[in-house]
């Protein structure tokens, strides 16, 4: 450790436990209970990254997680690396590597801070408005412009961390575990409420902590010493769960919030294998109480970005709490008393304070007599004008301030120094407050948004709630507590409180110099560069709204979303465009607070886990047999079954052939079944289907088409009385989930008088397609006993039979025209059964096929496939499906809407089969059918919704929607594809046997 | 996320729930007897109001049972929830 950086403490460090890490490729060394920052710190590392713009040095400027310069890239395992890390936030490890980035080729010596000399010339909004035009020209620039820009790398292996969710009820959640928020939590569990104490910490404590200073003392002890007898009564308490390294993330309505607790993230690389690294915690609290502190503000002057610059309260804890020096001879700048505390820290610790330099007139409060008592020197109402020093600061310079602020005045003093802590004041953080949809309400005295008022159980305590000397903290978060738990607790009321009070305070937005205002850089946002001239120039080309400031100068907008220095901008704007603050209001707090890993976000949601798989009882079989599986909604179905090398192609063009010339077999399980059962089953089905239901006959089948209420083809499917009030209802395989959930509404909501029940049975039932002209013989093997001639089981019919012992149902239905049969037997049995199916068919050379198959097959009949041939746009009407629309029914879902005037219009685009002029050309399914080709624009009539080459008919068919089609019968049209014109004649959508005579064959 | 209190099972997460639009509007009984225009209302017009409005919901995720909710658009505060069939507790 360089130049004796470390002071003995061992509060909180181990200084025993010496850990190594590597820091852009060098060893380096901090102990146990260090974060990364600390321990760079110590080894009087402050460089540690580039600015995003202009490629400026910059530093460690913090201690938590508003850090917007030190985000660094860690760990260099191509899978576990993550970039934009805030080095005050990650607890040392043994065996940690961390890097800089956005700099090359390093972070001392990088190649693009030539733009920080170019900066004069890159303003605000500098790229709109320079690559504008030509506008074509965009591609070209955003190539150079992307590979300039950017923060850390993304791993670009797969995360191999395991993440994890959990859900939580609680009566209370207290969120920060300060001062504020251990009484809370105390006074909530004490009264037997179920209490969660979360703190995004190591330990809780909060700035308490570490304050050991004769003005802050509680009962005669040092605030510290208190506090930390108060974090040992906790663990007594039965009702309160206390989670450290938990930071919450997001506070939604309803009191629903997320927290992200880092459980591997601080342990040694061999000791995080195997365990869940991060855990999203989805919270139900009854009552909420934020108790989330405040922030530092810095101060906006020249130059004010310099490595070394750090918030005066992160020096003070870096001191008090780490044993860390931030340098050997430190100045300090402020508006406010907070400095003079960092100031008796240092001073305690040995760290020559050379002076304070404050804008303020004078004041006589309690803490800054106590710094004079110190001779420590302390140039009032001065300010620091500008900083030298290119990688580090190595002076400043201080110069009056004139009476009114806005201007400075007498000789420059020059001061020298290894680090500047500066001090704007205190802003609560009130983030999760309006997250939730809080609103706030703006304090004129010392510039601060409180929470104001809100819908939900929720308060604000501490100094998240604008209460910022100890004596108000601890009075007022007490008293808001009970009230708002509506319980008297007392323990807190005879408390003997020593605090000092600020008495003076004054603020300047931008602090003035003895250089003119464009000649100056004043950061506000140091994270993504842009400076208090930008702001004032967006205002003054016309930007009025702090939503559009904000997204013309990007101010805010990096990855710590302007959380030092939002306050400053909205003051700047305010005043440059002389309205009040509070007026203004602030921009959109939005969640998280900070950053989250896409891993805590999916949890276990990945891989195989990501989405539910559904497999037919008779999965294993396919695979065996080595199809390949289609995605249909969740369902794996067979899509081809390919021998030796064929392709998907040839597998489909010889089982298409099989199936036709002696048998398929197709596991059709996935189709939609529901079983509909009540004494009004029948009048049901005549409301959601097209057509007649009271005259089936028990033991037959009929086809049905459901409308939606706006008459456009819905779903379709067969369905079979089982018994007088017993129905089996199929849909489609992806429409099954949606056509119940419409059913029930039906049932539910418009006809609750009728008595039906709906049960999805889908996965009850394996179901087993046999198809072609030994179908029958196949079946007859299978269950002996049954009748199968035309007379005693017609096609559209159905019997109950046993196989093996096994009830299972027969339907005589056909999806490819063939004649065919469906078996149903519980899914258990459903695989043995399709074994000995396949067994049985063997002499007949049976033929798996897939759903491409089957697809070919039945576009061979011109049967539609709902969802592939219509697409919410297709009456009955438009698929020559009027047959099917009874003419006697008074009314069903969606009869009203086949003769509004847009239905009966007779040039809408219907189904139409097409045939190429060459036999061979197979259409692409999606291409566009024209009528003409030498116009431009042509216009489109319509489009190819099915295309197949035929093996039986040994020619290319395609199904198509084209406008006006059912009189265009003979037509020749047009298909134009990108290099060629295909010419088609508009057919019969059915190409195969018009008869019906296979389906008895 | 919303905490929706189910008629029939009590307070659940609204992931359990889906939602089914604009709450009170009737399938007319005799639907042949209306012009394009009094069909195209129903079909079709449905109110999207900042403030209270009236909503139907499904349990999809758990009863299966439709209900209706009385919902300030502008804050997601649920004033009410009641069954199919009920009258609104809430003008």
């Amino acid at each position: 450790m360089t130049r004796n950086l470390r002071i003995t403490n061992n509060k909180f460090i181990d200084q025993t436990s010496r850990i190594s890490f590597k820091f852009d490729g060098k060893t380096l060394y901090g102990f146990k209970g260090d974060t990364l920052a600390s321990a760079l710190l110590a080894n009087n590392i402050h460089l540690v990254g580039r600015s995003f713009k202009y490629h400026r040095p910059r530093g460690i400027m913090t201690c938590g997680s508003e850090e917007p310069n030190a985000i660094l890239q860690v760990g260099n395992d191509p899978s576990m690396t993550e970039p934009n890390t805030r080095a005050t936030e990650i607890e040392l490890y043994e065996g940690l590597v961390a890097s800089s980035q956005n700099c090359w080729p390093s972070v001392n010596f990088d190649m693009g801070a030539v733009n920080n000399f170019f900066s004069p010339i890159i303003p605000a909004a500098f790229y709109y408005k320079t690559f504008m035009w030509p506008t074509n020209f965009w591609k070209l620039y955003e190539y150079f412009i992307r590979k300039s820009a950017g923060l850390g790398k993304s791993p670009t292996e797969p995360d191999k961390d395991i993440y994890d969710h959990r859900y939580l009820h609680c009566d209370v959640l207290v969120v920060g575990g300060g001062i504020s928020g251990i009484m809370a939590a105390k006074i909530a569990a004490k009264n037997n409420l179920n209490t969660v104490l979360i703190d995004d910490k190591n330990v809780l404590g909060g700035t308490t902590l570490f304050q050991q200073n004769e003005c802050f003392k509680i009962n005669n002890s040092y605030s510290n010493e208190w506090i930390k007898k108060e974090i040992e009564t906790l663990n007594s308490l039965k009702n309160l769960t206390i989670k450290t390294r938990t930071s919450l993330a997001a506070y939604h309505n309803y009191n629903y919030l997320l927290a992200r607790e880092n459980l591997t993230d601080h342990l040694d690389l061999n000791e995080k294998k195997d365990k869940i690294r991060q855990r999203l915690w989805k919270i139900r609290a009854k009552k909420v109480i934020i108790a989330t502190g405040a922030m530092e503000r810095p101060l906006i002057f020249n130059n004010n970005d310099r490595p070394g610059i750090i918030l005066s309260y992160s020096i003070k804890k870096y001191i008090d709490y780490y044993g860390v020096k931030c340098g050997q001879k430190i100045s300090l700048f402020t508006n406010n008393d907070s400095a003079y505390e960092t100031a008796i820290s240092l001073s305690n610790s040995g760290v020559s304070v050379n002076s304070v330099v404050d804008i303020r007139d004078k004041t006589n409060s309690l803490i800054v007599n106590q710094v004079e008592k110190l001779g420590i020197k302390i140039h009032w109402k001065s300010t620091v004008v500008n900083t030298n020093g290119y990688k580090k600061i190595n002076s400043i310079e201080i110069m009056k301030l004139s009476d009114d602020g806005t201007a400075v005045v007498g000789k420059k003093i020059k001061e020298e120094c290894d680090c500047l802590g500066i001090s704007g004041g205190w802003t609560p953080r009130v983030h999760l407050f309006t997250q939730a949809g809080g609103k706030l309400k703006f304090r004129d005295e010392d510039n601060v948004f409180l929470p104001d008022t809100t819908e939900l159980d929720q308060i604000s305590i501490g100094s998240c709630n604008g209460d910022f000397e100890l004596d108000n903290v601890i009075k007022n978060s007490v008293n808001l507590t009970n009230k708002f738990l509506k319980i008297n607790n007392n323990n807190y009321e005879n408390l003997e409180i020593i605090s000092s009070k600020e008495i003076e305070k004054k603020n300047i937005w931008l602090l003035p110099s003895n250089k003119h205002l464009g000649k100056t850089k004043s950061f506000l946002d140091f994270q993504n560069d842009s400076t208090a001239n930008d702001v004032k120039l967006a205002l003054r080309e016309g930007f009025k709204s702090i939503e559009h400031v904000k997204r013309y100068t990007t101010t805010g907008m990096a990855t710590d979303q302007g959380k030092l220095s939002n306050m400053h901008a909205l003051g700047i704007i305010a005043e440059t465009a002389g309205v009040k603050m509070g007026e203004l209001g602030t921009t959109t707090f939005r969640p998280p607070y900070t950053p989250l890993t896409f891993g805590a976000i999916v949890g276990r949601n990945v891989g195989e886990f990501f989405d539910i798989i559904r497999k037919t009882p008779m999965h294993e079989w396919h695979i065996e047999n080595k199809a390949e599986f289609e995605n249909v909604g969740q369902w794996k179905r067979a899509w081809y079954y390919p021998i030796d090398n064929e392709n998907m192609y040839e597998a489909v063009q010889r089982e298409s052939k099989a199936a036709r010339d002696s048998a398929g077999i197709l596991d059709a399980s996935t189709l939609g079944k529901i079983d509909i059962q009540g004494s009004d089953a029948s009048e049901f089905l005549n409301r959601v289907y097209t057509n007649a239901w009271s005259k089936l006959e028990i033991g037959k089948c009929r086809y049905g088409l459901m409308l939606n209420e706006d008459g456009m083809v819905y779903d379709d499917g067969v369905t079979t009385r089982l018994s007088e009030n017993h129905y089996l209802m199929t849909t489609t395989t992806g429409g099954a989930a949606n056509v119940l959930s419409k059913l029930e509404d039906y049932l539910q909501t418009e006809w609750p008088e009728l008595d039906v029940y709906l049960t999805s049975v889908t996965d009850h039932y394996g179901t087993i397609s046999i198809c072609g002209p030994n179908s029958k013989k196949i079946l007859s093997k299978i269950i002996p006993d049954l009748i199968l001639s035309d007379k005693d089981f017609p096609h559209m019919s159905f019997k109950n039979a046993l196989i093996d012992n096994i009830n299972c149902r027969v339907m005589r239905i056909s999806f490819t025209g063939e004649h065919s049969y469906e078996i149903n037997i519980q899914s258990s049995y459903a695989k043995s059964v399709w074994e000995k199916c396949f067994e049985a068919g063997k002499e007949f050379n049976i033929t798996p096929y897939g759903t491409e198959t089957m697809h070919l097959l039945r576009a061979e009949k011109g049967f539609i496939i709902a969802g592939q041939d219509t697409d919410g746009t297709m009456t009955p009407v438009d698929l020559h499906m009027d047959w099917i629309i009874s003419k006697k029914k008074y009314d069903f879902i969606g009869k009203r809407s086949l003769y509004r005037s847009d239905t009966i219009r007779e040039d809408r685009k219907q189904l139409v089969g097409l045939l190429t002029e060459d036999p061979n050309e197979i259409l692409e399914e999606g291409a566009q059918v024209v009528a003409e080709t030498n116009k431009q624009p042509v216009e489109m009539l319509g489009h190819v919704t099915s295309s197949y080459f035929s093996p039986n008919l040994n020619k290319s068919i395609a199904l198509a929607v084209v406008k006006n089609g059912k009189k265009l019968k003979g037509q020749k049209m047009f298909v134009p594809m990108k290099n060629k014109i295909i010419n088609v004649t508009v057919t019969d959508t059915v190409f195969l046997d018009k008869e019906n005579k296979r389906l008895n064959a | 996320m919303f905490l929706i209190n189910c008629p029939y099972c009590g307070e659940r997460d609204q992931s359990e729930f889906s939602a089914g639009g604009e709450a009170h509007i009737e399938r007319p009984k005799q639907p042949t007897e209306l012009s394009d225009d009094q069909w195209a209302e129903y079909l079709f017009m449905r109110k999207n109001i900042k403030g209270v409005q009236f909503e139907r919901w499904n349990h999809a995720h758990g009863c299966r049972k439709w209900f209706n909710m009385v919902r300030d658009t502008s804050n997601d505060k649920i004033h009410a929830v009641y069954k199919m069939g009920e009258k609104p507790p809430i003008k």
